[in-house]
């Protein structure tokens, strides 16, 4: 297998530049490639000037919502001598995703760079890397690099003879989607079912233990390094005022050339589909794509026009999200993709709120029943109905994420379910 | 086994291994013993320790029996009930012992949209088992699993502490042939 696949066109890579080295996985490797220089830079400034730089950088969090890194880190207290957490979200679980994995197994040294400098920042002295169960191959690289770190000083007490502490410690999941979700995932490090709890209280007020924490994904923190070596003005060379950066694109589905790139934000989507990745194979037309991964509304081959900013995807009436175009062509069953994406939802809804529990195990089932040929023309308006219970009603927005696609899918291809109800037949070629 | 684990990454070690010795004491060993200092040095409360733990079973024993979250309730101060409680709610620790190659294939979209539907059915046929039940012989176990997060690399199929990409039906047979080197 080709790794890292790689765009033909002049790419920037802040993050993907050493994919692909082994080299580059040991403490070695990666100091020479210029490795925890930033983190050298990070001890000689005070932690508010390090979120100050990061808030400038117009750096977003890339575990989905896009909010604002510098802002979140801001509204961690400002006093010492209590215990303040920071959480690396690893989980990487979004059906679509695969960007965290990659930058770990290839870079560990990175995110434990961008996990030690964001620490500071917020004035953390443990830091909790929640990495997904499932993610074994990953998991040994990364363990190895954070011993290694320990050992030669990165880690752990006064680093680098700062003065400043900081621990590291790696906590492996067992399988549940929801342990992704920042409340569900500081419920399963406190040795927890992953369930989700209310906001407020915000993390940053009382997250793990008690204590004020922030949660990070894992390309948020592997951004880090580089704006605070370089500074925020370099950063904002690339993409838009309110999308600043690059951005690693988990492209999946139909596709002639799919795997990671590493983007501006900004370039038109189809410019990623049909050039980057090559369109369609064997010469077929795509039918739709789903951009930003599982959770996020579907968009017709005509929409791919749009900018691949946070702004942009919204004004086309889909999200950024974790930026992973999930691409379907002219012979894909739709209302089959969609059962095989409600399922999903299904299972993972963690059942504390009901329309969810229900919700989408409803959905899953009137689907399964359409696609076996027992659907009934009211099953529209009942999906419909359901997407309307499903929206804002309930703790955390898993529930919000499997109506996305859904709703769009009944919008944009209505006759694909009409078809299906009425003839048992599929619009697909 | 005799190696030392380093503190800060006790808690997680890969826990879904070809080896694995169901007989093994959980915590009446060295290894035992110095696992459970380790991970509960990481966490200010014992009850954080937990996931960990039933990870640490599973990878000592391919599953995590009745027994063994009673030892763990016992060790972090919580009824056998709670810890059944979380260790029901994750699909990855087995409640039941599985053959020793345990075959996860990804059926989410990415791979769903590449026939892992025809993979999963492969790997089902190359075995002689249904979903979830394990060969005769012992080797084999084979489930269907969420998004693994290797979707561009369509399909994905876990075994045990591996992952094997770009699976096709037709690879089928030599996967499963070189799982322990002597034919399946
Ligand atoms: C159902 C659900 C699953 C999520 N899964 C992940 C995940 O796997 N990884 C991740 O980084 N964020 C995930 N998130 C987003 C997190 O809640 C959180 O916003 C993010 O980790 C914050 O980091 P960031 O600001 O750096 O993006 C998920 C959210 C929801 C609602
Ligand atoms: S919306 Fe679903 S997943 Fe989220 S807390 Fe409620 S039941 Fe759990
Ligand atoms: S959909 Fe199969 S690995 Fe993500």
């Amino acid at each position: 297998m080709a790794y890292p696949y790689r765009d033909d066109r002049e790419t920037t890579t802040l993050l993907s530049r050493y994919m692909g080295e082994p080299e580059a996985r040991t403490l070695d490797g990666w100091l020479e490639r210029g490795g925890y220089e930033a983190l050298g830079m990070a001890l000689e400034m005070k932690p508010d000037e390090i979120t100050e730089i990061v808030k400038e950088s117009g750096l977003r969090g890339r575990g989905g919502a896009g909010f604002p890194t510098g802002m979140k880190w801001g509204f961690m207290p400002k006093e010492n001598g209590r215990e303040h957490y920071l959480c690396c979200n690893a989980d990487e679980s979004e059906p679509g995703a695969f960007k965290d994995r990659e930058i770990m197994r290839w870079t560990p040294h990175l995110m434990i760079e961008g996990c030690l400098i964001a620490a500071r920042a917020i004035r953390a002295e443990h830091v909790y890397i929640y990495i997904r169960g499932e993610f074994f191959p990953v998991v040994r690289v990364l363990n190895q690099a954070v011993v290694e770190a320990y050992e030669a000083g990165y880690i752990g007490r006064s680093v680098l003879g700062s003065g400043w502490s900081c621990d590291i410690t790696v906590h492996l999941g067992a399988g549940a989607y929801i342990a992704g979700e920042e409340t569900g995932l500081m419920s399963w490090l406190m040795g927890g079912r992953a369930e989700p709890w209310m906001k407020p209280p915000f993390p940053a007020a009382r997250g793990i233990f008690g204590a004020p924490t922030t949660v990070n994904n894992v390309e948020t923190l592997a951004s880090v390094p580089g704006i605070v070596a370089n500074g925020s003005a370099w950063y904002r060379q690339w993409g838009s005022d309110k999308s600043s950066g690059t951005k690693l694109w988990c492209c999946s589905g139909h596709l002639v050339k799919p795997g990671n790139y590493e983007l501006e934000l900004g370039v038109p989507l189809s410019e990623i589909i049909y050039d980057v990745c090559g369109g369609a194979p064997d010469g077929r037309r795509v039918r739709a794509v789903i951009p930003g991964g599982s959770s996020t509304a579907l968009l017709t081959a005509d929409e791919l026009d749009c900018e691949t900013t946070y702004e942009g995807m919204q004004a086309a009436g889909s999200a950024l999200g974790t930026a992973s175009p999930i691409v379907m062509d002219e012979s894909t069953c739709l209302l089959s993709a969609m059962r095989r994406i409600a399922q999903f939802y299904a299972h993972e809804s963690c059942g504390q709120c009901v329309q969810c529990r229900e919700g989408t195990e409803w959905i899953a089932k009137i689907l399964r029943r359409i696609e076996d040929g027992d659907g009934a023309m009211k099953d529209i308006d009942t999906l419909y109905d359901l997407c309307e219970q499903l929206t804002g009603r309930t703790i955390c927005v898993l529930a919000d994420s499997v109506v996305f696609p859904l709703r769009s899918s009944l919008d944009k291809f209505r006759d694909e379910y009409e078809s299906h109800i009425q003839q048992d037949a599929c619009t697909a070629t | 086994m005799s190696r030392r684990i380093h503190p800060s990454v006790a808690g997680a070690q890969p826990f879904q291994l070809a080896e694995r010795d169901p007989e093994a004491p959980l915590f009446e060993s060295a290894e035992g013993q110095e696992r459970l200092q380790a991970v509960l040095s990481r966490y200010p409360t014992k009850r954080a320790a937990l996931l960990p733990l039933l990870g640490y079973a599973n990878e000592l024993h391919g599953w995590v029996s009745t027994q063994d979250m009673e030892s763990i309730a016992e060790r972090l101060e919580l009824t056998p009930a709670y810890v059944w409680s979380v260790a029901s709610f994750y699909t990855m620790y087995n409640k039941h012992p599985t053959g020793r190659h345990f075959i996860q294939v990804c059926t989410n979209i990415s791979c769903h949209l590449n026939g892992a539907q025809r993979v999963l059915e492969r790997f089902l046929e190359e075995t002689g088992t249904r979903p979830g039940e394990t060969s005769e012989d012992g080797r084999h176990t084979v489930i269907e699993a969420e998004c693994l997060g290797a979707c561009g690399f369509a399909t994905a199929v876990q075994i045990n502490d591996e992952y094997h990409e770009n699976v096709t039906p037709e690879r089928v047979p030599q996967i499963l042939a070189g799982l322990d080197g002597n034919g399946s």
